[in-house]
């Protein structure tokens, strides 16, 4: 994507921005959940995975306390198989800890049509029961084709349908940055 | 990547890359098949047809369970039942299974090729389950799949296929994926159960079992196929046995930690011992166990809109 000529690009979050938001939404996680009783996160591939960690690391430097954390790939619960030429890849899920009655945190990188989120609570409901499901993101940028809402967003950021929001992290060999690229 | 191919019928023109891309999206099936409840949505809405013109109970069910637990819709099409007795064609039978619409028909049959002349007559996806003495590339990929599981890595690995290699589409799968991933190849048998020139694929041949087991970490034992024994490919099953049975004594031969491997059904005391097919070296219930992931997984790369 950003091999051969560079797309311009325009900076809406730099590392600064990044911490400070995943710094408050551990907080407001803490708060709406009175501490670390029963909390899980799940990470959604790839982007969310790598934020769902660093969740877990700043909830530890407040509560001292390390929470479940688990990793879900949501491929195989997309709405949009059937209509594919070719599938894409599966990655792998991995749930190390039982959901049943526990309050699991969803976390995703940009929220924007609400389809991969749907896909999300299919998949979790199939790995057990959890007592309720919450959903975190760095960036939510609108544009929703179903009733899904965060409970904890980083950033609102008004986008137009077609431009491209990227979440780059350390994680993935980039600087953090959030940045929207031009169609 | 993603699979860019219709059909699936055999191992041998398959790329590194395809190959591994099979094996890595087994792998995420895997971990679905160890969940309490093994079923994904991958696939609702499409129907699988087990189009089986021989008999087989392991492969058929194999493919019926992948197919359910991607919650397709499966039919069980076998010639004991159907027209075919009739005298219809493959094609037409074929054709009207896909007038039906059928997204992937699953083939079993006795002549080498049916399922390449079924792919090419018919716009659904093949899988090939076993033609003749061609190929089985299922098979094929979840013996790779079980090699891997168990720590080993293609690149030089010492594998040994031992048995009517002739007469058997498991050993013919295998040889061209192996050899295609860096393995050495070692072909043991009867010079009547070796098919002539199969040297050209990459592979060594050995007539005496004990010295093709030195060094080596995968030993694949091949059905000996009783019902051709009317052919009289060797003297008696004694003597098959004693030459070309697998003994504990034998896998002390091989490298330590070497493990043994065979497509089954087995034949106990013929070509391997039962307490070798009982022993911790033995993986013969992972590959059954392996086959249903790995089948998921080719349903599911074969599974886009055509």
């Amino acid at each position: 994507m950003l091999s051969g000529e560079r797309q311009a690009e325009r900076l809406v979050m730099d590392a600064g921005d990044i911490a400070r938001a995943l710094t408050r939404v551990a907080h407001e996680i803490l708060e709406r959940n009175k501490g670390v009783k029963d909390l899980a996160l799940v990470g959604i591939r790839t982007g969310g995975v790598h934020l769902a960690h660093r969740l877990v690391k700043r909830i530890q430097d407040i509560e001292g306390v390390q929470i479940p954390i688990g990793e879900l790939d949501i491929t195989l619960y997309r709405d949009d198989l059937a209509l594919r030429k070719e599938q894409p890849v599966l990655r792998k899920t991995s749930m190390p800890f039982d959901m049943t009655d526990k309050i699991v945190v969803l976390v995703d990188d940009v929220l924007f049509t609400g389809r991969t989120i749907r896909a999300a609570m299919d998949g979790l409901i199939d790995l057990g029961r959890p007592a309720e499901i919450q959903l975190a993101v760095l960036v939510d940028r609108g544009h929703r084709q179903l009733p899904i809402k965060a409970n904890y967003i980083g950033k609102n950021l008004p986008t137009s349908r077609d431009e491209n929001v990227q979440v780059l992290l350390e994680e993935l060999g980039e600087d953090d940055r959030v940045v929207i690229l031009n169609a | 990547m993603s699979l860019k191919r219709k059909d699936l019928l055999s191992l041998a023109p398959l790329s590194v890359d395809e190959i591994g891309l099979m094996l890595e999206t087994a792998d995420s099936f895997k971990e679905v098949t160890g969940r309490e409840i093994k079923k994904v949505p991958a696939l609702r809405g499409r129907t699988v047809v087990n189009l089986f013109f021989e008999p087989s109970t392991r492969t058929r069910t194999s493919f019926e369970l992948a197919a359910k637990r991607l919650s397709a819709d499966v039919i069980n099409f076998s010639p004991s039942s159907s027209s075919i007795v009739k005298g219809e064609t493959l094609l037409d039978t074929a054709r009207n299974i896909e007038a039906m619409q059928a997204d992937i028909i699953v083939l079993r049959h006795p002549s080498p090729g049916a399922a390449e002349t079924l792919a090419r007559g018919v716009k659904s996806s093949v899988i090939n389950a076993g033609d003749g003495w061609h190929e089985h590339p299922t098979q094929g990929l979840l013996d790779l799949y079980t090699i891997r599981e168990r720590g080993l890595s293609f690149e030089g690995l010492r594998v040994a296929i031992v048995g009517d290699v002739a007469h058997s589409r498991v050993a013919r799968s295998n040889i061209h994926a192996l050899v295609k991933l860096g393995a050495e190849v070692r072909l043991v048998g009867p010079p009547t159960m070796m098919p002539f020139g199969v040297e050209k694929l990459g592979v060594r041949v050995y007539y005496n079992f004990d010295e093709a087991l030195r060094g080596v970490q995968v030993i694949m034992m091949l059905r000996l196929q009783l019902e051709r024994q009317g052919k009289a490919l060797f003297p008696t099953i004694r003597e098959y046995a004693r030459l070309y049975g697998l003994t504990s004594e034998r896998v002390r031969m091989a490298d330590p930690g070497a493990i043994v491997m065979h497509p089954g059904p087995i034949n106990r005391g013929v070509e391997i011992a039962p307490e070798v097919a009982d022993s911790l070296s033995s993986v013969i219930l992972d590959q059954v166990a392996n086959g249903v992931a790995v089948r998921m997984g080719i349903l599911y790369l074969l599974s886009g809109a055509n």
